[in-house]
């Protein structure tokens, strides 16, 4: 399936030295439907984004399963250590085989 | 000054009986106040960055008329306020008339997403300057209005506003601590909703809490009580987008 672009706010410092840990912060939209199935409720099938994927330079470096217990417009944090100047690809698979995807670049000096 | 001492600060208001009203941001935890700054983690931010988009479309678009949206800093600290045919209006009620007056278009309606994220990104600009709210002239009588509601008690369990957010300001409420109950961080991300809300959707919340009628957003009741919380705002920082339990 083709991926899709996705509301996101990706964060990463302007640059970084080779060998530095960086810190990336990743927010994004997304309701995290967890299933409504309870008498008297319209049935609302889960719809979460339930893995996240991120590869530097083709190389991945953070793999994440979301639960349906994560809030809706998940963020969360994760470290790297920074090589070459590239680009981080993030990769939301959602319930349903939506695949959503976004990128950033580290700058490494 | 130290954390352990912020922290004091409303007991301390509390205990010499001042009528101090203090910043939301000094009620918040230090996790959620520390969220609240930093635009990496605070998901208000995914309305702002689509309100500051809406801002460059329509025919004509917002920045046709208005310019760069930082042109809107100190704005949203002047609202609500009475506009020239004597209506009150907040923040959302003029954008709504600047869409329907000059943009030809529908209005977007009272919570919805577009007019979250401009009112999101407007307020912004606006972000630690002082609230500057006018309470005279036309306005006098709607802030009279506002000061009565905010007085009297209401709700099954019949109390005024004042009661927690003036006597017991600091103290806690199941999971929370009580503030002065101000205005100023919103919209605001609430955690507990999910989403961006106005402040509206957060005053129907706090009339359920008493058990009293719940008025209609952008309703007569609600905007005549937000301008009043804006006078007693008045010199405080504009906290919008704030982020809150």
């Amino acid at each position: 399936m083709q991926p899709v672009p996705i509301t996101a706010r990706i964060t990463l410092p302007p640059s970084a030295q080779r060998g530095e840990v960086v810190t990336v912060r990743v927010l994004v939209r997304h309701p995290m439907e967890r299933a409504v199935d309870a008498p008297g409720l319209t049935p609302v099938p889960r719809k979460i984004l339930h893995t996240l994927r991120v590869t530097y330079s083709g190389e991945e470096v953070f793999r994440m399963a979301l639960s349906p217990g994560i809030a809706a417009n998940p963020y969360l944090e994760f470290t790297t250590i920074a090589t070459d100047t590239g680009d981080l690809v993030f990769t939301w698979e959602e319930d349903g085989g939506t695949i959503y995807r976004r990128e950033a670049r580290l700058v490494v000096t | 000054m130290t954390r352990g001492w912020r922290k004091l600060l409303p007991l301390l208001a509390l205990l010499l009986g001042a009528a101090d009203v203090r910043p939301t941001q000094d009620y918040l935890s230090p996790e959620i106040r520390a969220a609240q700054e930093d635009p990496s983690r605070h998901p208000g931010w995914l309305w702002v960055e689509e309100g500051e988009a809406l801002w460059g479309r329509g025919e004509p678009s917002c920045a046709a008329c208005h310019g760069n949206i930082a042109g809107m800093a100190g704005v949203a600290a002047r609202y609500p306020l009475v506009a020239t045919d004597g209506a009150l209006l907040d923040l959302e009620g003029r954008i709504e008339r600047c869409r329907t007056q000059h943009q030809g278009e529908s209005a977007f309606g009272r919570e919805s997403e577009p007019l979250l994220a401009l009112a999101a990104a407007i307020a912004l600009q606006s972000r630690g300057m002082p609230v500057a709210v006018a309470t005279d002239g036309p306005a006098a009588a709607f802030l009279e209005e506002g000061r009565h509601f905010y007085e009297t008690r209401q709700g099954q369990l019949n109390l005024s506003c004042g009661q927690c957010h003036d006597n017991n300001a600091g103290r806690r409420l199941r999971g929370d601590v009580i503030s002065n109950g101000l205005g100023t961080g919103y919209p605001a991300y609430r955690l507990e909703w999910n989403t961006m809300g106005s402040l509206h959707r957060r005053l129907r919340a706090c009339s359920l809490g008493v058990r009293a009628e719940q008025f209609p957003l952008g309703s007569r009741e609600y905007l005549t009580l937000e301008l009043f919380l804006a006078s007693r705002a008045n010199g405080l920082p504009v906290e919008a987008p704030g982020l809150r339990r």
